[in-house]
């Protein structure tokens, strides 16, 4: 049976047209681009032509367009690297962060306040919105960085980046974007939004694994990860991917030509589908509100079942989704982000699971996900011993 | 590590599901918070279990191990089943990822809670 892949948020399969245009990089364009020779300038001249393709995706100049291995290579560097854009760096050790970023965010502006930074986490609300009152007292003369993804990647809520980046200006603090989720699927623009620095990632926009970019603002600095090499203009040292800066370069210049027309078509399917989960299932709970989100996801807790319970059977009648449930992801702890929306509630949050949609999601599936999605979460419950409690509360 | 066979066919096709109505002994365990709630209802004869079923709330694990659980002290001694231990039956499945060792394997924790209450109760020892 043909596989249904509803996880696109996690990664996405390289499409034909970049794999095309990556293999002459892995036959006959070999050279490392640092090299003077012919075989070096070859090389050089396409990675140029891909961080121009990137830039422009963002609008962006091409210079301010670093490449890297990928968003959490781009996250870490930004929340550990931007002190060096302050004089009295220790005057700036505060960092706001919301509650729902990626772990790669998340986890480091953590282990940095256990470094002798102060952070502050801003909560969202039950729809997943973040509380902007909280996050404008926040901000104090030394805040030297906000760090608000611009979609999340759980929920596909979508963040108020342009407005939150003018509240961190108004107080002399820089402002990053994590728009790994944004980035090639919706309209995105470094300069409208006046973002110090953002984060991508070509894996989400149907290019490999392992290669990213950070765009960093004319006149910003960040101190690299990786030294050692003048590679990147000194920004980040080490021999270039080469075939994955090709590919990533490829896959936005066909994603902002399909952008429009992908919206549209997925956003249906992704609309057509919750609405009938919601309808057919009982107990069901959308994890983020209706509007303001970004069409290609939707998170649903399906109360007194477990999330990887209902992932494990999915994924046995040919389903792929995910789970903010803790039991699938190697931690204890169920999803953060879910946690927030859930004020708290570890049950709901155990019973999430995402369903992301993308470029090969087809209308003709829906009916068949919705079933087994109806025929999984009712064999579960129905020796659920909390849903069994339920029906007893209920006088059945 | 990924599931075994045998903890994916006890998830896919669990045994002894359900409740028994009028049990003689029947424990909770675990919490929603946790992710995992495992309830036995057991029917005891003299000191044999004559049937068991369970509920249980969780990840494939917990699933399959209360189910496994199950299998190996229906038509046991209460003291059989007090003797069967987490590892036992997580040997029995063929072994489960170290993460799931702790946190999903508690049905024979219900089971004893359940025996020991039942035994109490009818002044067994």
């Amino acid at each position: 049976m043909e596989r249904i892949y509803l996880d696109y948020n996690a990664t996405t399969p390289v499409r034909a047209e970049v794999r095309d245009a990556v293999m002459p990089f892995l036959n006959e364009l070999f050279g490392n681009p640092s090299s003077r020779h012919l075989e070096g300038r070859q090389v050089k001249t396409k990675i140029e032509a891909a961080r121009a393709q990137v830039a422009a995706a963002i609008g962006a100049e091409p210079e301010r367009v670093v490449f890297n291995a990928g968003a959490t290579e781009g996250n870490v560097s930004v929340l550990r690297g931007y002190q060096v854009n302050y004089k009295d760096k220790k005057g700036r050790n505060h960092i706001i962060v919301s509650g729902v970023e990626h772990p790669a965010v998340y986890d480091t502006a953590k282990k940095m306040a256990g470094e002798g930074y102060e952070v502050t986490f801003v909560p969202v609300d039950g729809e997943g919105n973040l509380d902007m009152a909280f996050l404008k007292s926040a901000v104090t003369e030394r805040t030297g960085l906000i760090s608000v993804m611009t979609v999340n990647n759980e929920t596909g809520v979508i963040y108020p980046v342009k407005e939150i980046a003018k509240i961190a200006h108004e107080k002399g603090a820089l402002f990053h974007t994590d728009a790994v989720q944004a980035v090639g699927k919706m309209p995105f623009d470094v300069k409208d939004i006046d973002a110090d620095f953002v984060t991508i990632s070509a894996h989400k926009f149907y290019a490999p694994k392992g290669v990213g970019a950070i765009y960093i603002k004319k006149g910003k600095r960040l101190d690299p990860l990786l030294t050692g090499g003048h590679q990147e203009s000194n920004r980040r040292a080490g021999t270039e991917n080469v075939a994955g800066m090709i590919a990533m370069g490829r896959a936005l210049e066909l994603a902002m030509g399909e952008m429009a027309s992908d919206r549209e078509r997925i956003g249906k399917i992704r609309d057509e589908f919750e609405r009938r989960i919601l309808a057919e299932v009982p107990h069901t709970r959308r994890n983020g509100g209706e509007n303001n989100r970004l069409y290609t996801t939707s998170n649903i807790s399906f109360r007194f079942v477990e999330g990887e319970a209902v992932q494990l059977k999915l994924d046995h009648f040919g389903i792929a989704v995910s789970t903010g449930s803790a039991c699938s992801s190697g931690t204890l702890d169920p999803s953060h982000v879910i946690m927030a929306i859930c004020n708290g509630d570890e049950e709901e949050a155990h019973s999430s699971i995402r369903f992301s949609f993308g470029k090969y999601s087809k209308m003709e599936e829906v009916g068949y996900v919705v079933d087994r999605v109806k025929e999984v979460v009712a064999q579960l419950r129905s020796f659920s011993p909390l849903y069994d409690k339920f029906l007893s509360s209920q006088g059945k | 590590m990924d599931y075994t066979e045998k903890v994916m066919d006890h998830f896919m096709n669990p045994r002894n599901v359900g409740k028994i109505e009028n049990a003689d002994a029947i424990a909770e365990v675990g919490n929603p918070s946790c992710g995992d709630v495992i309830k036995m209802y057991l029917r005891i004869q003299g000191e044999t279990i004559e049937d068991i079923k369970f509920q249980t709330f969780g990840c494939g694990a917990a699933i399959a191990v209360s189910s496994q659980t199950t299998e190996m002290v229906k038509g046991k001694s209460l003291k059989e089943a007090l003797d069967l231990t987490r590892d036992q039956v997580a040997e029995e499945l063929g072994g489960l990822p170290p993460i799931k060792m702790h946190c999903s394997n508690l049905a024979a924790d219900a089971l004893h809670q359940a025996v020991k209450t039942y035994m109490k109760e009818h002044g067994l020892s």
